[in-house]
């Protein structure tokens, strides 16, 4: 869909602090273009912060660079004219709104006071599209809150491709999904990851050994380790970290090993 | 909130979805057919069978109840679609109604003389410089829609980006009325104090007290709000109406789409404040006057009261509500003066806990229940659009 040259992020030395508590204590993350990253870590560690800093949802100090430009210090609705699209751990969708209205309103940022005065009188070729990727061609004119679990995501999804960002990051995109649901979305990032980068927050091991490019490793705020699924898997540090704090997801991690 | 009552517009009448899809699509685009026959009929009622019906009295309060549905329409979207409880309008209203005032005072008392107020108990010998540009009939006219315009747009321009929201803005915008208000009482030798502009006798060369006249300012009231039916009508059918809702449902998630809620809202409130602002125009020369106790806090809920009774996130509900609480007003406190007051409030109380979505909602239920009652049960918690936000504010 898109023809814009992928293009990389660049963090350095971001530091999110919440009441004398840094919950990002100074990360560095160079994600390449096209490159699909994969970012783990213990609850609390400062993933979904470190996202919310880059989106300009809290406050941070640092440098989040996309293509060049600064994020830090813009406001939310500019950081995603610069074609940055994020999704939530819960499905943010308009609820009262119909799939179609959901993604025409992604699409619509560049729409003239004139076009949005009127009604819409088709659907853009970009909402259909996304629409078919997404699979929710029959269900164009539910409201988005009838949609089950999966399909929600799926919407957002569906969203940021119509928004056409160049930088995606997802939070916990196959957190509540059934396995066939899972595979679903991972062949969504496949597509997605073609010509955009791609962030996601994951806590699934097996979604993330199927489909990551390489691997960030966060703990308390700090970048513990950082390379493929298998250098990350075979860092000490990180199993130590995992033993220590999550048994389930340290036996997942050796079991890759 | 169904479609089928925002599509129904002017009929309020019998018609019934085409099929069960239809439920879905409440914010889908309604036809253009059906809502051409509601304008049709509102037109021959308004313009036909009530001239015929009522004779000179009861005609002229209808102007003055078709004034309050003006302000009615402008508040369901800002309430209703935008999600903001605008508890504040009587200061648009105010601010239509005293400069169409102003230049109707200074046109009855002739070029050069005072308006007989200031005469009386203003002890001053020049017009005040504010007073002047409103002897021109075109810049008073303007300024009865703009000057609320641009009020709303500093407003909302400060109030909107520093996310005020919610029961804050509500209380805000009543602060507001109640500031006006007194402003307007305290300012006696300029704005005529508590007695407001009185004893308004001509409109633009014609005579008030001549009842055709008073016919001709009814059919220019009922022709307005017909309009403003229509423009509202456009705004929630268009994508701007779409991306409205969604401010409202989830301001946060609208800024991820690269959208500043701010604005959105803002132009919602603009609009609901212009109609306020000519609703106020047309109700001097209906009435003969406007004064501080027609602006302030008690009418400016009465606005919001007649709006959540008649549903506020359709396009006829405001109107029906308001004209319905005007009516049981003037009715019940002929009767019980003192009990209307009450009756006021417990009605509110009884629409927020039983029907959320007001009059407008009881053909769709109704409706939902003959099919199929599990299939109501289904339906109904999507049929009620309050967010925790504009419901914590509503009561």
């Amino acid at each position: 869909m898109s023809t814009q040259k992928p293009a990389g992020l660049r963090i350095r030395d971001l530091r999110v602090v919440f009441d004398g508590f840094a919950a990002v204590d100074g990360v560095d993350i160079d994600v390449s273009p096209g490159d699909v990253r994969f970012i783990i870590g213990p609850n609390g560690a400062g993933k979904t912060t470190l996202v919310d800093a880059v989106t300009g949802l809290v406050k941070a100090t640092g440098s989040a660079a996309f293509d060049g430009q600064e994020l830090l210090g813009r406001k939310v609705h500019h950081i995603t004219r610069l074609g940055i699209g994020r999704t939530f751990q819960t499905a943010a969708v308009f609820e009262e709104l119909t799939v179609l209205q959901n993604l025409d309103i992604a699409a619509g940022t560049n729409r003239g006071l004139l076009t949005l005065l009127r009604r819409r009188k088709s659907v853009p070729d970009s909402v259909a599209q996304a629409m078919e990727t997404i699979g929710l061609t029959s269900a164009r004119d539910r409201l988005a809150g009838t949609l089950a679990h999966g399909q929600k995501q799926w919407l957002e999804i569906g969203m940021l491709l119509v928004q056409d960002a160049k930088l995606l990051l997802l939070d916990e995109p196959v957190a509540g999904m059934s396995q066939d649901e899972r595979d679903t979305t991972g062949e969504l990032l496949g597509m997605l990851s073609e010509d955009r980068t791609v962030v996601v927050i994951e806590h699934d091991m097996d979604f993330l050994r199927r489909y990551a490019r390489t691997v960030t490793v966060m703990h308390a705020g700090r970048i513990l380790s950082e390379g493929s699924v298998a250098e990350v898997q075979a860092d000490l540090k990180v199993q130590e970290v995992y033993l220590g704090h999550a048994k389930a997801t340290s036996q997942a991690l050796v079991q890759e090993v | 909130m169904t479609t089928a009552t925002g599509r129904s517009a002017g009929t309020g009448a019998d018609e019934k979805p085409e099929h069960s899809a239809d439920r879905t699509r409440r914010f889908g685009p309604g036809t253009p057919l059906r809502a051409a026959a509601g304008f049709a009929l509102a037109a021959i009622v308004l313009f036909a069978v009530a001239p015929l019906v009522l004779g000179d009295f009861r005609l002229n309060l209808l102007a003055k109840y078709l004034c309050l549905a003006i302000v009615a329409v402008g508040i369901g979207l800002a309430w209703g679609r935008g999600g903001m409880l605008a508890l504040g309008q009587g200061v648009f209203f105010g601010l239509g109604g005293y400069a169409m005032a102003m230049h109707l005072k200074l046109a009855d008392a002739g070029p050069g003389n005072l308006p007989d107020f200031m005469q009386l108990y203003g002890q001053i010998d020049k017009l005040p410089w504010w007073w002047e540009p409103f002897a021109n009939p075109v810049f008073a006219l303007a300024a009865t829609v703009l000057l609320p315009v641009f009020v709303a747009f500093l407003l909302g321009s400060l109030v909107f980006r520093r996310r005020v929201r919610g029961a804050y803005f509500a209380i805000l915008s009543q602060a507001l009325a109640a500031a006006l208000a007194i402003y307007l009482i305290g300012e006696q030798g300029t704005t005529g104090g508590t007695n407001g502009l009185t004893d308004i006798q001509g409109f633009f060369g014609f005579r008030l007290d001549d009842p055709l006249n008073q016919r001709a300012v009814y059919f220019i009231i009922a022709a307005c709000l017909l309009l403003m039916l229509a423009l509202v009508r456009q705004l929630m059918h268009s994508r701007y109406g779409e991306l409205l809702v969604a401010v409202r449902d989830a301001e946060e998630r609208v800024r991820f789409l690269g959208y500043d809620p701010a604005n959105v809202k803002l132009v919602a409130y603009m609009v609901a404040a212009g109609m306020a602002g000519l609703a106020g125009a047309l109700f001097v020369p209906a009435v003969g006057i406007i004064s501080p106790a027609l602006i302030g806090v008690v009418p400016s809920i009465e606005f919001v009261i007649g709006v959540a009774l008649g549903g506020r996130a359709t396009l006829i509900g405001p109107v029906l509500g308001a004209i319905a609480v005007a009516w049981a007003k003037t009715t019940l406190s002929e009767q019980f003066p003192a009990a209307w007051t009450y009756l006021q409030g417990l009605l509110f109380v009884i629409f927020l806990a039983f029907l959320p979505n007001g009059l407008a909602s009881v053909a769709g239920l109704v409706r939902r229940r003959r099919p199929a009652p599990a299939d109501r049960k289904a339906a109904q918690p999507k049929s009620v659009p309050l967010t925790a936000e504009t419901g914590g504010a509503g009561q």
